[in-house]
């Protein structure tokens, strides 16, 4: 009965929304990011319906899936009053590190000539590979935790720095080259689900990509980790008040450690999706993705002045980039115009959120 | 004590203001004369500070009126107050470290060279110079304000007064921070001020330093005027017997707490910082309310914050149910049945973002983690509706965030977060800062609960009527040195007030 009874009520509410003009209109703020989706998908779906064919869903929710986690690696850094600066770089750290290690043997340019021959076990390699590529961006991160909460550096420079150190790493390990001629195994993680029963047409069949399983697991989790664990209890409350936060018995220095390590686990993940997508990691692999993380999380509701952020915002906010480029394309709009536009919606979407704390003094 | 009108340099007339739930200011009038030194009085909460802040355009009265040589003004931010001849140096001084004293003293107002744009820097440093001189104060005005000491950057704000040509310069607690000489110097000043027709309206609780540096004394209690006297008329008892000269009301719940065996013994304490707490002893017992005295700036907060490992000491050692405890964090602190509820509740209390639920359950979830990380979120609901019910917390739900609760409320939560770890040991400083006298009333209620059933409670309280209406026994502390333990019931607000100025 109560379920039924909560569901009455939020229909109530929903109608009531409709009816009573300032609750209209207040909810149009409070949504706004979210009627930006929705506007740019009704618009460019009704100018080219392939912009929602199952063909191009696919490659939206690919270019999403990497995006996504690493915005989710930065969130806590975001929720704590920090920010991650090195993000992009460790992106295309863990790129270049899983990828020199995952070359083909028969490739007689690879970066490290000692690369076992495993026959038929390569994928225990690959996986070998892929938790060593996690551990080393997670120390990493722990290096940039350590800086921010015992040497008390502000994150913003902490992380600058870093970002620079990380760069410089990437240049001398991969000589400047770029990596290709992957292990198909280590390229499977590009590769999908196919589902038999959907006919894409010309003998293609839908397939559910890994990555984008990979996305909404991940993601679960996170919102587990959030809402459901002291984890993200004593993440919000740091964000919130650190003073408090400490004075409550939380040992905030570890919770910083815990959460900039966790964040450079992330930042793995990615970096090894894009590079099993493109087949090849290069040293501009992650350049900038910081920034874009950033501005998705802040897209999404995470607040500049910490202690705000949920899961699902940091997801509105990296579809909204990721809808808009795709859209840019099927536009036919000069690429030159994409970053302008970006943002364009940055500021007109964080303007308008602003208004619902600035509506409330 | 009849005064001639026109020779008040300002006048503040029958000024009323209020905020939510307390009257600050209620009909308050002083008289200030050109060429000397107005001492304004009064505990802590009489209301001196809001006046000056309603002087100084900070806060605009609600009633009154205010009179600058002869000429009614409104006053509406300090800018303008300045421009008016008004100037104040705040106890908490805020200059511009990194930059030199005449940058400092012309900031906003630098000359200009009669090329446009550039500031005449030649004028400035030969104006300063000038000045510095006029009031005796040996500067370099090329010094950074970083590497000057709190007396002279003072003085530095003191220069600045003059040189905006003030009228009327308030000094709140100027002695606060300042060594025996530094005073003498700072006096020196303030006669020099004198001696140039600029009238000073002095703020302090120094007695001593009053009845040497004021011309006129007023006083105020509770919002309220209580009179004005010629400094020579007055002594140090007859001030305090005037500053807290009030009946005491029936604000209290009645107690039925009996104070046990000993449980909680601080030994020693002593921070690490010179000017702060020193050899602090003392215990409490089972059961018992154990207040904690003394005058803002007593290091009473200090002491406590150490005693809950947020501050160091050299020495010192608490000692709990006779074991002795090495607290070096708030965590140790808690898991040994020690809370502490903080002063500013804004700043070190509330989680201002987060809901009432998680400000409540924050510093207990240790106990509500099932299956190895996850939350069992009915457990954490229960709980938080099961206090808010008992402490009565007003709030449409769980949910709601606590910045939009009163702050009465917002404390009653901060103090069931305490509770659902249980502790035996409930440190609470400044608990009804802030808040109406209704809630009050209930958080006197809750506190008195917890002493009947044995818990410890240490009250560090600025208010002299809390302190008597709710302590068993009373320590106060002067200068960071324990100046007297009293007992609640025969003590007198004449005695405590005399402890709390021993050792100025």
């Amino acid at each position: 009965m109560g379920f039924i009874n909560k569901l009455q009520e939020k229909f109530q509410n929903l109608i009531s929304t409709f009816t009573n003009r300032d609750k209209f209109v207040k909810a149009l703020f409070n949504n706004a990011i979210l009627i930006v989706l929705l506007a740019i998908v009704v618009f460019v779906g009704i100018r080219n319906p392939n912009y929602l064919s199952p063909q191009n869903l696919i490659t939206l929710s690919v270019n999403a899936a990497p995006r996504f986690i690493i915005a989710l690696g930065v969130s806590g850094c975001l929720i704590t009053r920090g920010t991650d600066l090195s993000a992009g770089r460790m992106v295309g750290m863990a790129g270049c590190i899983s990828a020199s290690l995952c070359q083909r043997l028969d490739f007689a340019g690879r970066l490290h000539a000692w690369l076992p021959d495993m026959g038929n076990h390569e994928v225990y390699w690959v996986i070998g590979v892929i938790l060593f590529t996690i551990i080393c961006c997670c120390l990493v991160g722990l290096i940039s935790g350590s800086i921010v909460a015992f040497l008390k550096v502000p994150p913003f420079i902490a992380t600058l720095g870093m970002q620079q150190i990380i760069y410089s790493f990437n240049m001398i390990y991969t000589k400047s080259q770029p990596i290709g001629a992957l292990r198909s195994s280590f390229l499977t993680l590009a590769k999908g689900i196919t589902i038999p029963w959907i006919d894409l047409g010309k003998g293609r069949f839908m397939s559910i990509p890994y990555m984008f399983i990979l996305m909404i697991l991940i993601g679960i989790i996170f919102w587990f980790l959030y809402n459901k664990t002291r984890h993200g209890k004593y993440m919000y409350a740091i964000g919130g008040n650190e003073v408090a936060a400490e004075v409550s018995g939380i040992n905030t220095k570890i919770m910083l450690l815990k959460i900039y390590c966790l964040a450079g686990g992330m930042y793995a993940i990615g970096g090894m999706l894009q590079a099993a997508k493109a087949g090849a990691a290069s040293l501009s692999l992650g350049q900038g993705y910081e920034l874009e993380a950033i501005a998705a999380c802040t897209i999404g509701g995470v607040s500049t002045t910490g202690g705000v952020g949920k899961v699902s915002g940091i997801l509105t906010g990296v579809l909204v980039f990721e809808l808009l480029k795709s859209a840019l394309l099927f536009l036919g709009v000069d690429s030159n115009y994409n970053f302008m536009v970006q943002g364009l919606v940055i500021l007109v979407a964080v303007a308008f959120d602003i208004r619902k704390y600035i509506a409330k003094k | 004590m009849s005064v001639r009108l026109d020779e008040n340099v300002l006048e503040m007339r029958n000024i009323s203001k209020s905020f939510p739930g307390v009257q600050a200011l209620d009909d308050v009038s002083i008289s200030v004369k050109p060429g000397t030194v107005h001492a304004l009085m009064g505990e802590n909460g009489a209301g001196k500070s809001t006046l000056m802040k309603c002087l100084f355009g900070i806060y605009h009265q609600e009633l009154g009126e205010i009179v600058l040589d002869g000429q009614q003004v409104s006053l509406n931010s300090p800018q303008e107050a300045l421009r008016k001849g008004i100037s104040m140096i705040h106890q908490e001084l805020q200059p511009i470290k990194e930059r030199d004293i005449a940058e400092n003293i012309y900031l906003g107002r630098y000359p200009m060279s009669k090329i446009p744009f550039l500031i005449d820097h030649k004028k400035l440093y030969q104006d300063t110079s000038e000045l510095l001189e006029s009031l005796d104060m040996h500067f370099d005005p090329h010094t950074k304000l970083a590497d000057l000491s709190v007396s002279q950057m003072q003085s530095v704000e003191i220069a600045k007064a003059v040189s905006m040509n003030a009228k009327v310069v308030i000094m709140d607690e100027p002695t606060s921070s300042l060594t025996e000489n530094e005073v003498e110097s700072l006096f020196k000043i303030i006669n020099n001020l004198k001696a140039k027709g600029v009238a000073i309206i002095y703020i302090s609780h120094k007695m001593e330093e009053i009845l040497k540096i004021s011309d006129e004394v007023t006083i105020m209690r509770d919002g309220k005027y209580v009179g004005t006297w010629k400094a020579s008329e007055l002594t140090t008892d007859l001030i305090i017997s005037k500053m807290v000269g009030r009946e005491l009301t029936n604000r209290f719940p009645a107690r039925h707490n009996t104070p046990g065996e000993v449980i909680f013994e601080v030994r020693d304490f002593t921070s690490i910082h010179e000017k702060s707490f020193r050899e602090v002893s003392f215990s409490v017992k089972k059961g018992e309310i154990f207040g904690i005295g003394g005058l803002v700036g007593a290091q009473r907060t200090e002491l406590m914050e150490a005693i809950f490992g947020l501050r160091h000491i050299t020495k010192g050692e608490v000692i709990y149910k006779g074991q002795t405890l090495n607290i070096k964090s708030p965590k140790d602190a808690i898991k040994k049945g020690i809370a502490l509820l903080t002063e500013d509740r804004r700043g070190s209390g509330i989680f201002s973002v987060l809901s009432v639920a998680d400000n409540v359950s924050i510093a207990s979830l240790h106990q509500y983690v099932d299956h190895l990380v996850m939350l069992n979120s009915k457990k954490i609901n229960n709980l938080v509706d099961e206090n808010v019910q008992k402490l009565n917390i007003k709030t449409p739900d769980n949910k709601t965030l606590i910045q939009s609760l009163s702050g009465g409320n917002q404390q009653k939560v901060i103090i069931s977060r305490w509770l659902a770890n249980n502790p035996d040991v409930f440190i609470l400083d400044e608990p009804t800062r802030g808040i109406d006298v209704g809630a009050k009333y209930e958080i006197y209620t809750i506190i008195t609960k917890l002493a009947e059933e044995g818990k410890s409670i240490i009250m560090i309280s600025s208010e002299m009527p809390e302190l008597l209406g709710m302590s068993d026994r009373i320590m106060v502390m002067c200068e960071g040195r324990v100046s007297g333990i009293v007992d609640g019931k025969s003590t007198t607000q004449e005695e405590i007030m005399a402890l709390a100025t021993k050792y100025m």
